[in-house]
This record gives C-alpha cells, sequence and structure tokens, in this order.
C-alpha cells in the first residue's frame, strides 16, 4: 500500500479508491432532502417542551401542574413525581427519576428534591403542537427554596461550600469514580517531581510554572438535540428517531435506562445536524419522549431550543491546568508535571473509557520527547450542567494539547528562544517510533520535523520573524503563534477500553448483490463528515466496485450491526479499518469462488483491481462483478464454500492511531483596543492515508474555524448566583465567514503501520491543535508588554487587560 | 387568521395563528423541510429564505406578514434544467457538511451574486456573515458562491 497510488476513474468519473470525489450525500442536501430528525412527522404526533429551573440551586418545596394540564391543547403533564411512579425493573435504580450517565454517575431526568443547574429539566409538558407546550410550561407553579451555588470549581471543596450531591449522601463536592477513585494520575510521579527538583537546583536549568485554563465552550451544532418516540402499545416495539452520533450505544443505553428490551428498540439516527460530541450522550428530553409515548401511546416529538441547547446539553472543557515544566538552557525538555482541577457540573457525565478516567489528557506529554512526566486530575462538582461529552474532543485530547503547547510557549519565553527552534529540539525523531511516551501511550508512527519544516516553508517563518522586528520598532503588534499536536484518536483496544462496559469495537456488513452492486451497512454515524462517499471508496479500493454502485447505509439499528459510533474521530480509525478487512474478506471468497469457474487453485490466482486472474494469463480472469453473479449462481462451489458474496466482520483496534499536524498562525493586535486580526493560518496536517483528500481539507478547515472561535469568542460564564451568561448565540459568540482567515492547507502522509490502509483519522485534529497557534500567536504580539500568559477566549476586552496588567478570571462574570 | 402567500410560484391559502412565525409556516403548514431552525434569536440564519426577492430570515417575521407576498425556498431553486448553479457550486466545492446550514447559505449566496456577479471574496464573507456554519470553517462556502458567479449557466458535470 502506497498513500498516494492514483485510483482509476469509473464511468461515473469517481475514483476507484482514493481520491477526491463529489460527495453523494449532497444531492439531498442542496435540493433541501435531508431529512433530520424535526423533519419527522408521524401521524397522531403529540409535541413536548420542557420546564427548566432558572436556580441554580434549590430546593423544590411543590409543583402545581393544575393550571398547565386545563390548558385546552395539553394531554400530559408530567413531572419527577410522574416519573418516580413508574416502576423500572432495577437494572439501574428502580424509578424512572434518575437515569445512569456515561460515568456510571446518576442524572436526574426530571428533578425530584432540588435542582442542580440553571436549565435542568423540571417537568415535561405535552400538547397537540409546539405552541400550546410551550405556552403550558408558564402555567406550572414550582416553588423554590434557593440554596447557594458552587460556580467556582477553586471553591468547591470548600467546607462551606454547599453539598451538590446530597442525593447520593455526599457530604463534600468530590466524585468517585467507577473504580473508587477521587482523582486520577497517570505517569511517574516520583520521577517527574525528583528531575524539576534537581533542574530548579541546577544552574544551567530553569523551571517554568504556569496556571493555564480551558474554560467551558460548547458544541453548538446547527441542529438541535431533540428526538421523536413512538412505543407501540401493542407490539411494544420502542421506535426513537434522535439525533445520535452513536445509535446502537443508545439503543443500549434505553434498554438500561428504561427496562425496555433491547430486540424491542428501533434506534434511527437520521441525517444529523453536526454534532461535534453534543449528540453523543443520552439526555433528559430523548428521554421524556419516550416516556410522553408510553404516557399517551402516541409519538411524541421534543426538539430542544437554542439556548436550552446552550444550557443543558453536554459543554466541554472547564479545565484548570497548573503546569510545571523544566528543561536545560540549551532547551531540551526534561519534565512536565500538571494538577489539573476539572469542573464536571452537576452531574458527572463525561465520557471516559473506564480503564482511563482522566481520558486521553494523558496525551498532555505532547509531540516531544523527554522522560518524565505527571498528570494528577481532580474532578469535582459544581452547579453547572453536566460537563464532558463534547467538542471534539472529548476525550479531554484538546485540553492537553492546548496545555502543553501553551506551556512550551512559555518555556520559550523564559529561555529567550524562538518558539519554533525550542520544538524541533524536542520533537520526537522518525526512527523512534513506535513511541511510547512517559504515560504509557505507544504513538504509531510520524514524521514530525518534516511536518514542522514544511509548515514554516509555507507560513515564510523567517520573513515573518524579520517582519515582526521591524514592526515592534514602529510600535507596531503582530504575532506568530506555533502548535504542534499529536492527538491519540480511533478508541479503541478493547482491553483498555469501554463505555458502561460496552468495548469499543465497531461492526459492519458488506453485501455484494448478484449483478455486482454492493451495500455496506455501517454502526458509526455521520454528522457531515461523509460517510456515504468516503465508504464507499474503501469499499472500491479493496474490491474495485465503483463507489457509484456501493450504497452505504447507516444511522438505523434495525439495519446496521452494532458498533459504538462517531465521535472522538474514532470512524475512519475503526470502521474505517472494518470496512477494508470486511471487502478483504469478500476478496478472499471471491477469489475461492472465481478459482472453481476458472478451475484452477486459488493459489493459481492473483488480484489486481476489481478482478482475479490466473497468474501468466490475465486473459483468464472473473471480475468482482462476475463472481458476484457466479456466487448466487448454479455454479458448484468448492466444499466450504457458502453462496453468496456477503460478509461481516467487527475490527478491534489493536492501537489508537496517532494523528499530528504543525499549525501556524499569524496575528496583528491593536494594543489600543485588545482587537485581534487573524492575518494568516497555515495547517499541515498528517492523518496517514487520505481516503477523500477533499473531504479531509473540509473537515481540517471546519476544525479551524471551531479553534479560532475557542480561542478568540467563544465562552459559556457564570456569575456567582449561577446565572449562565452564555445561553443565546447574542452571548456564546460564534465565528463567521469575516472572522475566519483563508486557510491555507498542506500535508505530510506517514501511514498508521497497524490500520488496514494506513488512515488515521482527522475529524477533530484542527479543532485540538488550533486553539493553542491562535493564542500563541496573540501572546507573542504583545510579549512586549510584559504578558507571557491570558486565557482564553481571548477578546478585545481580555486582550486589552493583559496588556494593562490586569488580566481576570475569564470563567466568572466580571463586575 | 386567513392568509395567502405565493410560495416558489403557488399560492397557498391557509388559516393561521397570527404569531406563527414564517419558518413554521413554511415547515409545518406547508412541509417544505428543507428551511431549517437553528436559534431562538435571528443570529443563525439557517432560516434564510427569499420574500418578495430578498433574503429574509424567516424566524423574524411573522406568516401573516407575508400574507398576498412571494416567498422562494430552497425547494424553489431548481429549475426544469436542473439544479441552480448555486446547488453545483456547493457540490463542486465541497461547500457542505452536515447540510444544515446549506439551504439559507444558498438562499444568501445566490442572491449575493445576482445583485453582483463579479463579487469579490470579501464582499462574499461580508454578505454571509449574518450566517453561521460549524462545519466547513467558510472557505468552501465562499468558494462555491464564487464557482456559482463564474458559473452563470451551471455546468454538466454535476448531474
Amino acid at each position: 500500500m502506497t498513500a498516494v497510488e492514483e485510483a482509476p476513474i469509473s464511468a461515473a468519473g469517481n475514483p476507484i479508491g482514493f481520491g477526491s470525489m463529489k460527495r453523494k450525500e449532497d444531492q439531498r442536501f442542496v435540493r433541501g432532502q435531508g431529512n433530520y430528525v424535526d423533519d419527522v412527522n408521524l401521524p397522531g404526533m403529540l409535541h413536548g417542551a420542557i420546564l427548566r429551573s432558572p436556580h441554580a440551586h434549590a430546593k423544590i418545596l411543590s409543583i402545581d401542574t393544575s393550571r398547565a394540564e386545563a390548558h385546552p391543547g395539553v394531554v400530559a403533564v408530567i413531572t419527577g413525581k410522574t416519573l418516580e411512579g413508574i416502576p423500572r425493573p432495577a437494572l439501574l435504580g428502580d424509578n424512572f427519576a434518575w437515569m445512569p450517565t456515561l460515568s456510571y454517575d446518576t442524572q436526574a431526568v426530571l428533578a425530584t428534591d432540588k435542582v442542580r443547574f440553571q436549565g435542568q429539566e423540571v417537568a415535561f409538558v405535552i400538547a397537540t403542537d409546539r405552541y400550546t407546550a410551550k405556552d403550558a410550561l408558564e402555567l406550572i407553579d414550582v416553588d423554590y427554596e434557593p440554596l447557594g451555588a458552587v460556580m467556582d470549581a477553586k471553591k468547591a471543596m470548600d467546607p462551606s461550600a454547599p453539598v451538590i450531591r446530597d442525593d447520593k449522601g455526599q457530604t463534600d463536592n468530590s466524585i468517585t469514580d467507577v473504580l473508587g477513585n477521587k482523582y486520577w494520575e497517570s505517569g511517574n510521579a516520583i520521577g517527574t517531581q525528583e528531575a524539576i527538583d534537581k533542574a530548579k537546583a541546577d544552574p544551567n536549568c530553569v523551571v517554568v510554572t504556569q496556571e493555564i485554563m480551558y474554560p467551558r465552550v460548547h458544541p453548538a451544532p446547527m441542529e438541535t438535540c431533540g428526538s421523536v418516540a413512538y412505543l407501540d402499545p401493542v407490539s411494544g416495539q420502542l421506535t426513537l428517531w434522535t439525533t445520535s452520533q452513536a445509535p446502537h450505544a443508545h439503543r443500549t443505553v434505553y434498554a438500561l435506562v428504561a427496562g425496555l428490551p433491547e430486540h424491542k428498540i428501533r434506534i434511527i439516527s437520521p441525517d444529523v445536524g453536526g454534532g461535534f460530541g453534543n449528540k453523543v450522550g443520552v439526555y433528559p428530553g430523548y428521554v421524556l419522549s419516550v416516556v410522553g409515548s408510553i404516557v399517551t401511546g402516541k409519538p411524541v416529538k421534543w426538539m430542544e431550543d437554542r439556548s436550552e441547547n446552550l444550557m443543558s446539553t453536554s459543554f466541554a472543557r472547564d479545565y484548570h491546568m497548573n503546569g510545571t515544566i523544566a528543561a536545560t538552557k540549551e532547551g531540551k525538555i526534561l519534565a512536565v508535571d500538571v494538577d489539573v482541577l476539572a469542573d464536571h457540573g452537576a452531574f458527572n457525565g463525561v465520557a471516559q473509557p473506564t480503564k482511563f478516567p482522566a481520558g486521553f489528557f494523558h496525551i498532555f506529554t505532547g509531540s516531544y520527547d523527554y522522560p518524565n512526566a505527571h498528570c494528577k486530575v481532580t474532578p469535582v462538582y459544581t452547579n453547572k450542567a453536566p460537563g464532558g461529552v463534547a467538542y471534539a474532543c472529548s476525550f479531554r485530547i484538546t485540553e492537553a494539547a492546548y496545555f502543553i503547547e501553551r506551556l512550551v510557549d512559555c518555556l520559550a519565553a523564559e529561555l529567550g528562544m524562538d518558539p519554533a527552534e525550542l520544538r524541533l529540539k524536542n520533537l520526537i525523531k522518525p526512527e523512534q517510533f513506535p513511541y511510547e511516551t512517559p504515560t504509557g501511550w505507544v504513538y504509531d508512527s510520524g514524521q514530525y520535523e518534516k511536518t514542522m519544516r514544511l509548515a514554516m516553508e509555507m507560513v515564510g517563518y523567517d520573513e515573518l520573524r524579520k517582519e515582526q522586528a521591524e514592526k515592534r520598532a514602529r510600535g507596531e503588534y503582530m504575532g506568530i503563534g506555533i502548535s504542534f499536536f499529536t492527538e491519540g484518536v480511533g478508541a479503541g483496544p478493547r482491553k483498555d477500553m469501554d463505555i458502561l462496559g460496552l468495548g469499543m469495537a465497531d461492526g459492519i456488513e458488506l453485501r455484494v448483490h448478484p449483478t455486482g452492486k454492493a451495500q455496506l451497512r455501517l454502526s458509526v454515524q455521520t454528522q457531515g463528515q461523509g460517510h456515504e462517499t468516503t465508504y464507499a471508496q474503501i469499499v472500491a479500493h479493496e474490491l474495485g466496485i465503483p463507489p457509484e454502485d456501493i450504497e452505504v447505509i447507516h444511522g438505523d439499528t434495525d439495519n446496521t450491526p452494532f458498533g459504538l459510533g462517531t465521535y472522538g474521530s474514532r470512524s475512519t480509525p475503526v470502521s474505517g479499518a472494518a470496512a477494508a478487512v470486511v471487502s478483504r474478506k469478500v476478496r478472499d471468497k471471491a477469489r475461492l469462488i472465481a478459482a472453481a469457474a476458472l478451475e484452477c487453485s486459488p493459489d493459481d490466482l492473483e488480484w489486481s483491481l476489481g478482478k482475479w486472474s490466473v497468474k501468466g494469463d490475465p486473459d483468464r480472469a472473473k471480475t468482482i462483478q462476475e463472481i458476484a453473479l457466479l456466487s448466487h449462481g448454479s455454479l458448484e462451489l468448492p466444499e466450504g464454500v457458502e453462496g453468496h458474496l456477503d460478509a461481516t466482520a467487527v475490527y478491534n483496534p489493536p492501537n489508537l492511531t496517532y494523528p499530528y499536524g504543525c499549525y501556524i498562525c499569524v496575528v496583528d493586535v491593536d494594543p489600543g483596543t485588545g482587537q485581534v486580526k487573524i492575518r494568516r493560518f497555515v495547517a499541515v496536517d498528517d492523518c496517514g492515508t487520505r481516503i477523500n483528500p477533499m473531504i479531509v481539507e473540509g473537515q481540517v478547515h471546519g476544525g479551524l474555524a471551531d479553534g479560532v472561535g475557542m480561542a478568540l469568542m467563544e465562552l459559556i460564564a457564570f456569575d456567582e448566583d449561577g446565572n449562565c451568561l452564555g445561553g443565546s448565540f447574542m452571548d456564546y459568540l460564534l465565528p463567521t465567514a469575516v472572522e475566519c482567515p483563508d486557510w491555507e492547507l498542506g500535508e505530510t502522509v506517514t501511514p498508521s503501520p497497524h490500520h488496514p490502509i494506513g488512515a488515521k483519522g482527522v475529524g477533530e485534529s484542527a479543532t485540538v491543535g488550533s486553539p493553542a497557534a491562535v493564542v500563541n500567536a496573540v501572546i507573542d504580539a504583545i510579549s512586549p508588554f510584559g504578558v507571557r500568559h491570558a486565557d482564553m477566549p481571548l477578546t478585545p476586552a481580555n486582550v486589552w487587560r493583559a496588556i494593562q496588567g490586569n488580566p481576570v478570571r475569564v470563567d466568572m462574570a466580571v463586575e | 387568521m386567513d392568509v395567502t402567500i405565493n410560495v416558489n410560484g403557488t399560492d397557498y391559502i391557509r388559516d393561521i395563528e397570527p404569531r406563527m412565525l414564517l419558518v413554521h409556516f413554511i415547515r409545518e403548514e406547508l412541509g417544505l423541510r428543507g428551511t431549517h431552525w437553528g436559534c431562538d434569536t435571528s443570529n443563525c440564519g439557517t432560516c434564510v429564505v427569499w420574500v418578495d426577492d430578498e433574503p429574509v430570515k424567516s424566524c423574524t417575521m411573522l406568516a401573516v406578514m407575508a400574507d398576498g407576498h412571494r416567498v422562494k425556498t430552497v425547494e424553489g431553486l431548481e429549475g426544469p434544467d436542473g439544479l441552480d448553479p448555486i446547488q453545483q457550486g456547493f457540490i463542486e466545492c465541497h461547500g457542505l457538511q452536515c447540510g444544515f446550514c446549506t439551504p439559507g447559505m444558498m438562499m444568501t449566496g445566490r442572491w449575493l451574486i445576482d445583485k453582483n456577479p463579479d463579487i469579490s471574496e470579501e464582499e462574499i464573507r461580508e454578505g454571509i456573515s449574518g450566517q453561521i456554519c460549524r462545519c466547513t470553517g467558510y472557505k468552501n462556502i465562499v468558494e462555491a458562491i464564487r464557482w456559482a458567479a463564474e458559473h452563470p449557466k451551471g455546468s454538466e458535470v454535476t448531474a
């Protein structure tokens, strides 16, 4: 396999294999014929709306629903009391009022005892139409007794802090995971501390400590979350159309949550209008639509508003990271230590592979070669929405990559060394792969210096530094920021990883029909990644069937095999590998059938794209299409060979894949206003083999915009009473076309050695890598003012305060 | 309240609540699902349609305000000869991923190039800055609109 081979072109003009190809799914989308959850309308369907808490922390004294129930058009009003009265087989609690999170914590479906964050679900109205359901919310009378709110994670463990999870008998706000741990460590604590102490005492070394915050942000896909549930009262069959990145995992979770038999649950995730991790978890609203259908016997639709989406669903980040880096004065990194305070909100809803509770934060060691590293992550409850499962990449790689790339720049500033030179001195060398990091991850492959030099060449690094010096001399402030990131994606090897006990493997099924056209059934779920196109290309590459002859079927648990879904950039590394493996199974079977037809030994045959032919006699051949017909026909098949040309596979990845890249951002900063203008952004990614380069580049573009948004604009902050200050697009600012530069992309290709086609995944690379590049550029620009660090988002106000030497906490309301 | 609204060339007569938003009229009353709804505050632009040949965020307008007016939605872009160049441009330039913002982006894009066939990249960026896309980072949307400007009759490349 080589990464750059040219695929032959099909009659329809598509590559029979890898290469840029227009997307199949676009045909419906440009016609307005996408089919999203809110487009699903069933006969007799009712509409649900959720009453949410105005308080961050308050005792519920009473709920009176009588006025709402009397409102014309209202069919039912459900409260936590109603849910407590619905028995459930006791797998996970004995009633519907509580449900499990992805971390074995519990979360209220509807609050019964008290509310624990602003926007929490309190009651559910079901009515004949959407407007009436919303009207009735205002007729529900809830009597609250406000309690003190815990909004600052740093104060969550104060003895005087109100206890949030008294429902669990807790006496403080610590979080204990399923294994009984109150904090999570990885790496070498003793060796790291010794190395740092030694460096402190050594005049030839430096030690830099910096507190770095990754504040709370929200994925904010353009389509909000929602569902349509119908539980057939006669058959007991539940069909749930839902915005899900992981339909099969959701099916199992509903079986556990609702106590419904799993064979009677069908999850349909139709077109999904963006996910970014926002649609991994199971939300109370989904469960309420199911309960609503059980109660009414009718289909019930629930679609959240934007403010509900921003205030109540899967936030990300909220990591306070206190880092220390030790190095020689020549710039050789010796050790990194980081102590993290993780704000998980009121319910621990983070999705972490059980055996790695600190998640992929273990990759905080970055792309550099040094022997000692250690992290300790301490999670706490606060009166915020449940956090953790969101925004490429939920497994905490984004925080880790931002942390190390910011810290390395702080070290460069301390050393007075060019940050590019410092990175080049420490990058892991190609011959060191597979490279085991101090936290135990084994990076699969990389040519880091090559990638970094390409990025520097593309941006014209040396010239930019000259320009910067000239500008500084005349009082103009431009900055150049570098980020070199490595991700670990494609979770994951089943010996190491599971979520709620489910191993992170993915199944796949390939059916080649008698006429040689094929269907591929996936467990993963696109939210815009273009699976219908790229997966057809993988099969085309392996079997020679043109991609236009391959239909990719996904998003319906009754019609696809089990698997854990699309998040953490895992589709291509796991399910993409499965697609190659299942195609190869079909190819092997086709060989036996071809041998029978050609009356030769299978050993006499050789494969070239799309056909088996006799070695040395290429005219004696059978194409895959001919073999498909033979497999369904009257040809006598060899013993042990079943008819038809179908196969299934389950791919259990042997390791993660490790895509990486080097990003360089150039900014101009107005010191008078703090306004940041991104002048250029160069991104060189190495994600191994590129199946469809057009789609890869599109994914990178989107992630870069995400990163710019988080670095400069996006923030979910709270005031001390617990009011969410980012609850609409008026306050939660997302980048538009005018804030985004014309991205400049480059590539190197270093295939993953253990992936069947060498692909590593790319969906989150740019989101992971870009925030540090932007922030490093801004800090570089204002470093003449003595600024070494400022937290995101670098809004004009925050940049201006940093220049004035007066930075403030970004995550709390500023007076 | 009775209204007559012309949508994509057809007159629709409906008895609707005065408070009904135009976006809900289009989606729920007419079943035209290509116009999307993405925020409560008229910031996202997934609901852009044309009212009397001008782009409008259909969540900012009551349906009764469109009484007697002409509305064009994404479903009205394709003609008897096939896709509109703006639709082709989005396919050619990979101007969409999840597809949710796409109809609104195309409606604005088509209007921008009708007004100014020589539109610059900067003018396109400014022109779509009232709309949000979370997938594409905008570069390919800008290129898609440019493509449509440069191919006023479309092309036969895309079926």
